[in-house]
């Protein structure tokens, strides 16, 4: 594979302007001055208690996501290119669920096989028909962007239905400013702690009509053994909200309510950070102990806004996302701003005979899969690895898309050997509330810790820095 | 708020209380142990120890002997036992975890920090008597620090209302027990009265609850069994003492029917706890019988705490 291009050095020895004082400033700090501040926030974060779970690890119940004290850095010219495309993205996402739901003009269009949407497990027919306040579905977005030069970003996955990470963001940047005063000094870094406050009015302003004018906004969490349950306290405590779980809330006359020391208390909207499976046994799974019996018929009835919306793992499914730059130009007459990576769909036959013959070279995903779970990548497995997966891919093609690998752009990080490259990406989050669509300056970038790696999950190893976006 | 909330609040520093009190009785019982045979009888501290815990049949379950090294073992660092100081941590920082948004980052810090020190103990279990000891008074400093952060930090709304609860409830249910496994030692007719034995032990009791000094500044006498009965069950002074925690639970209760504009059952049965012992004199408990006044007041007090899980808590 060639070399990456590099954020802080581009293709060469060329370095980039955005990232000339932090190159000075490195050079200027002794190395273990660096390993010292290193130390102090690994310290610092467990302090917190930032931890999240890895399922299937028991010797690890909870553990850190390694922070990379050495911040990515983007230009201003670079984020207002990169802001715009997420806006049209997500709008494009939005106006195709609504249309998925209700008149299904993408599907007589021919655009889209009608199959990939009604065969889909994560398509919601209880949805069909359901308005929602201000079409909104996708309220909360997290779309994860890779770049392979300086002029493009490409969109490697849209997380429509609960993205995580945004605490990281927000923890990243407050332990790099307690410990690297100095360094923020000398660059004028776009703040991002204004991001509880923008989520919060977006979600107020989807209140149902029936809501008083004070509606009252909850998070719901799976509980604390779900691995995101961290961020769920942190967000809820930052938006001065209820953390709710499903045993708190009970329905009647379609209507939710929290049980509190006081009685009972009305809820207006959810932000619920439990999958569609597990929101109401009566609805979806019988077995689901974490959610509300009778939700999705007072959601029906309009007396309780879900954000994000019931039914939106349509949009950010994979064999869906091969679609997006038509989808894109379908609804907004525009040409996306941001890339697709090229995607092969295993369900088509040709596309399946082509990925069977160049197994080695692609990166082979599950349509359903997240995470980094279960998938292939091709320069990295056994050929052992590779023939089990051929089988798999023979047996149920429908289940798999594939991908070239990518050369993800790298980042200077700390090793154990010093400063070195290592792989990146950015996931930046999108709020669409009632009036207009935000997005704090910033995102989390996902570093892959282990050299030459390209998986940046955080269940596989993956690490996160500080994402800076510079002023003018 | 949240009754879970709530719920969570009040187990929360009930565990970190019984934690404490563990740790204490612990210290109390080496410390007489050390004694030589002639200053303390026959009688088996350990046995006593579990009793006051009230842990004493369960533990038969898992060993043979109550002798000092299964005894610490029990109550420190099992897994089977659940009221054992390890379990009542780890309880306390699940419960942490599941309020996070309502505790203030001072608390958080002190559950989060203790636990993740306390691993390494529990992993190999202290080595010696010196590192046991230092295990201890971890344990009675990070209740202190708890306690300490949450009257600095906390907003003195309900959230820290049914905290207090929490304390104090269960902070009369390990003094009264204690009370109960020892009542014979402070009856006033016992043959042997002033002799060693029973000096060192109601040192003990003291001690347990924190109170050796105390008893000297309330009472400038000589030890004397009554008096030990009067500091812990009718001197509002004490903190630990029966009436010092039900005039706070009184409070709280009071502080929370006023926040909710409404008293219920829990304001009604904690007052009534608390006048039976503003009205009580030593002389009638000990005619009336010493142990049939806390065997009456430790159900009362489980009671109360059933009626605020009842009017509160779910």
């Amino acid at each position: 594979m060639a070399v990456a291009f590099d954020e802080m050095n581009g293709l060469g020895e060329d370095l980039r302007p955005a990232y000339q004082e932090l190159s000075r400033w490195l050079k200027e700090t002794p190395p273990d001055a660096l390993e010292y501040r290193r130390q102090e926030a690994e310290l610092l974060f467990r302090r917190i208690g930032i931890t999240f779970a890895v399922y299937g690890d028991s010797e690890a119940q909870e553990r850190l996501i390694p922070f990379d004290v050495i911040p990515r850095i983007m230009s201003a010219t670079e984020w207002t290119l990169l802001e715009k495309g997420l806006k049209q993205r997500v709008l494009a996402l939005n106006m195709f669920l609504k249309d998925i739901y209700h008149g299904r003009d993408i599907l007589r269009a021919n655009i889209i096989p009608e199959d990939l949407i009604f065969q889909n497990p994560v398509f919601r027919p209880e949805m069909n028909g359901q308005d929602v306040p201000h079409d909104i579905y996708v309220h909360i977005a997290g779309i994860d962007i890779i770049r392979t030069d300086p002029d493009n970003f490409i969109v490697l996955e849209d997380n429509a239905r609960t993205p995580s990470g945004v605490s990281y963001m927000l923890e990243n940047r407050e332990i790099m400013m307690r410990l690297f005063p100095d360094l923020f000094a000398r660059h004028r870094v776009a703040p991002v702690e204004r991001y509880p406050d923008e989520l919060l009015s977006a979600l107020r302003s989807v209140a149902p009509h029936s809501a008083s004018a004070e509606p009252t906004v909850a998070l719901m969490t799976p509980g604390v053994y779900n691995s995101a349950y961290y961020e769920h306290s942190f967000l809820a405590d930052k938006l001065g909200i209820e953390l709710v779980e499903g045993r708190d809330l009970i329905v009647k006359n379609d209507e939710v309510f929290m049980r509190t020391t006081e009685g009972l208390k009305r809820v207006d909207v959810i932000y619920r950070r439990v999958d569609d499976d597990f929101l109401d046994p009566l609805t979806f799974r019988p077995d689901s102990a974490l959610g509300v019996p009778g939700l999705m018929s007072a959601y029906a009835a309009g007396n309780i806004t879900l954000a994000n919306a019931v039914g939106t793992g349509i949009a950010d499914d994979k064999a869906i996302y091969s679609y997006m730059p038509d989808i894109v130009k379908f609804y907004l007459s525009e040409e996306p701003i941001l890339k697709n990576v090229q995607t092969w769909r295993c369900r088509e036959p040709q596309d399946l005979s082509y990925v069977l013959d160049n197994l080695a070279d692609l990166v082979v995903k599950e349509v359903h899969g997240s995470g980094g779970y279960g998938m292939l990548i091709g320069p990295a497995a056994t050929k052992a690895t590779i023939e089990a997966f051929r089988d798999k891919l023979k047996r149920e093609p429908e289940g798999f898309i594939a991908q070239p690998t990518l050369a993800l752009s790298t980042c200077p990080t700390c090793t154990d050997k010093g400063l070195a490259p290592r792989h990146v990406d950015l996931r930046p989050f999108v709020l669409t509330g009632s009036s207009h669509t935000t997005i704090v300056p910033g995102g989390l970038t996902r570093v892959a810790l282990k050299e030459g790696s390209l998986v940046v999950n955080s269940s596989q190893g993956g690490g996160t820095k500080d994402t800076w976006i510079l002023s003018e | 708020m949240l009754s879970r909330t709530a719920e969570n609040l009040f187990w929360l520093a009930r565990y970190v209380e019984r934690a404490e009190y563990l740790a204490r009785t612990i210290d109390a019982t080496l410390r007489v142990t050390a004694l030589p045979a002639a200053y303390v009888g026959k009688t088996n501290e350990w046995d006593s120890a579990l009793l006051t815990a009230g842990v004493g049949a369960a533990f038969y379950d898992h060993y043979e002997e109550a002798n000092e090294r299964n005894v610490i073992e029990y109550l420190s660092f099992s897994d089977e036992n659940p009221a054992s100081i390890k379990n009542c941590i780890e309880a306390a920082r699940l419960n942490s975890r599941s309020v996070r948004t309502a505790l203030t980052s001072e608390m958080w810090d002190t559950i989060n920090s203790a636990w993740i020190e306390l691993q390494a103990v529990w992993n190999k279990g202290p080595a010696n008597r010196e590192e046991l000891a230092k295990f201890l008074r971890f344990v009675q400093e990070t209740s202190l620090r708890f306690d300490g952060s949450a009257y600095r930090t906390m907003l003195r709304n309900d959230a820290y209302w049914f905290s207090r609860l929490g304390v104090h409830l269960e902070r009369a249910d390990n003094t009264a027990r204690i009370l109960d496994v020892k009542y014979h030692m402070l009856l006033p007719e016992e043959e042997h009265v002033g002799g060693p034995l029973d000096y060192y032990q109601w040192t003990s009791i003291l001690r347990s609850v924190s109170a050796t000094t105390a008893y000297h500044w309330v009472y400038r006498e000589t030890l004397k069994p009554w008096l030990i009965a009067d500091l812990l069950i009718l001197n509002d002074t004490l903190p630990r003492s029966l009436a010092s925690c039900y005039s706070n639970l009184v409070r709280n209760l009071d502080q929370i029917g006023v926040a909710y504009g409404r008293q219920g059952a829990s304001q009604r049965h904690a007052r009534g706890i608390r006048n039976r012992l503003e009205h009580s004199h030593m002389d009638d408990i000990f005619q009336h019988g010493v142990h049939e006044f806390i065997q009456e007041f430790i159900a009362d007090n489980s009671r109360l705490g059933e009626i605020i899980t009842k009017q509160y808590l779910i």
